[in-house]
């Protein structure tokens, strides 16, 4: 690898004031042709172009993205990473993940921040409490760490969150995923960047899929803001936009668009090392390295692509907090924004072929996409270059809305989406 | 965050309101003569539009009656409100 980043080529560049680092991916023009192109420059479309140029040996392919590189989702969603689904398919899927989370900073030679500071799930009724239980022999049985945990070890895991039987919302229990926890977000798009880059991958920003091109029942090429690219395969990897980038092909996806939100607060001292979900009530959080408590909020219930939400789903998710948190109730937001989601039916995700032969569509992530970042690009790779699904993404076909044979994780997936 | 004009109430804020999603889609008339693609197409297949969509939404917090709603999803900007039943605005 050239210019490895390491302790020495910081002290090397030190002696010049560090204005001499060269760019971590160059910024070309496309080219007539490209062997594949991944549309969607974020966390994972860098991914998927990634481990197509490392593991299926694909060199001569493009990212294509309309803005630049991880300034959709990927820098809008609240970093958090885990793997505790209840269903097999998902367990397989979201755990094959967080295996290459473990090993992705030294892999890509660039800090992600992976802190596997664990994710706590909150029981708040006795369904809630079944359900955890459920989940969590699910999770073991599936290879992947989880305990239950009650009231008590909750508290002692978590100090500051009030666990007084007198609140509206009483925590019964929680689960405790220790392997679990955050990362960088935009080190996680600028890392995949920099790997796909050195391999040969050209990275085109601002960069718009106008049309898909067509002959018959396969793809030609796309014509774009910056010309027309031919290629006999496209990957689709536009998250809110993916129905957008179908309708171009004449197909039609399960999808539905929704605005998320997520908000930021001041930066304060440590006070929270774990990240903290409810379900119930719908409100997590968890503490940025600069000492941001970050947020997460629900969806709206309807379609938008205005990156912008209700107010009153914000006014929900500080109302939980507050409750949960009385210690954050003069904490000041600094900052507040929303992301659109592209959410299925059954809340799992699609990793597909479809009926048309070179067009391929990773989307339906829905709220909860960069936990599978590593895992989503190698798996997608995989079913692009050997046209056919890896046996982990293999119930994630479009064909399961035909079929029927769903893998419902709304509600099962330790949060509601 | 939007205000809409509920035809039965007036103009009310958003949050009192639930969506129901994409309008017009009519139900099977003969549900046993379906193929798997057509229920797929039913249930689960939606346009997604952004742009001009036409969408039901219900007044929850009021006087609990459907109706339509012709919006720009890219923008959140409601063009036109129609009762259930009524045809759509062609403009």
């Amino acid at each position: 690898m050239k210019n490895k980043y390491s302790i020495f080529s910081l002290i090397k560049n030190a002696f010049s004031y560090h204005e001499n680092w060269e760019k971590a991916w160059k910024d070309p023009e496309p080219k007539k042709e490209y062997d594949a192109i991944i549309v969607g420059g974020g966390g994972h479309g860098l991914a998927t172009a990634y481990y197509l140029a490392k593991k299926h040996n694909m060199k001569n392919i493009a990212v294509v993205e309309k803005g630049w590189i991880g300034g959709g989702n990927t820098g809008r969603n609240t970093t958090i990473i885990r793997s505790n689904y209840l269903w097999d398919a998902s367990a397989g899927l979201y755990d094959h993940a967080l295996k290459i989370w473990e090993g992705l900073s030294q892999e890509l030679n660039y800090n992600v921040m992976f802190s596997q500071r664990g994710v706590m799930n909150l029981a708040h009724n006795l369904q809630d409490v079944r359900d955890l239980k459920r989940r969590t022999h699910a999770n073991r049985l599936n290879g992947i760490d989880a305990v239950y945990l009650n009231t008590e070890q909750v508290k002692k895991f978590c100090p500051i969150i009030n666990t007084s039987p007198d609140i509206r919302y009483p925590v019964l229990g929680g689960t405790l995923q220790k392997r679990a926890g955050t990362a960088r977000h935009d080190a996680v798009a600028w890392g995949y960047a920099r790997g796909a880059d050195q391999m040969g991958v050209d990275i085109i920003q601002n960069c718009e899929v106008k049309s898909i091109k067509r002959n018959g029942d396969s793809v030609e090429g796309i014509e774009t803001t910056k010309g027309y690219i031919k290629t006999n395969k496209i990957g689709v990897v536009a998250a809110g936009h993916s129905s957008v980038i179908a309708n171009m092909a004449g197909l039609k996806l399960p999808l539905e668009s929704k605005p998320l939100q997520a908000l930021v607060s001041e930066p304060v001292k440590p006070i929270i090392d774990t990240v903290v979900m409810s379900n119930a009530v719908h409100a997590y959080v968890s503490q940025s390295d600069k000492g941001e408590l970050v947020i997460g909020a629900g969806t709206d219930d309807y379609v938008s692509y205005s990156q912008k939400g209700s107010h009153d789903i914000v006014e929900g998710t500080l109302n939980a907090i507050l409750e949960l948190y009385p210690i954050f109730s003069r904490m000041r937001m600094l900052r507040q924004w929303g992301g659109i989601v592209d959410i299925c039916p059954d809340a799992s995700p699609i990793i597909s072929k479809t009926s048309i032969k070179g067009l391929y569509f990773n989307c339906g992530w829905g709220t909860g996409g960069f936990k599978a970042t590593p895992g989503s690009g190698d798996l997608f790779a995989h079913t692009i270059a050997n046209d056919e699904p890896h046996k982990l993404n293999a119930a994630f076909n479009i064909n399961r809305f035909v079929s029927g044979d769903l893998v419902d994780e709304h509600g099962a997936a330790a949060v509601a989406h | 965050m939007f205000i809409i004009n509920c035809p039965y109430c007036g103009e009310r804020e958003q949050s009192e309101f639930k969506a129901g999603g994409e309008a017009h889609i009519v139900r099977p008339k003969q549900p046993t003569e379906l193929s798997d693609d057509q229920w797929a197409e039913y249930l689960f297949m939606r346009k997604n539009i952004k742009g001009i969509q036409f969408e039901r939404w219900v007044h929850t917090h009021g006087c609990r009656k459907w109706f339509n709603v012709v919006r720009d999803t890219s923008n959140d900007v409601i063009e036109a409100v129609y009762k259930m039943g009524e045809k759509p605005p062609t403009k």
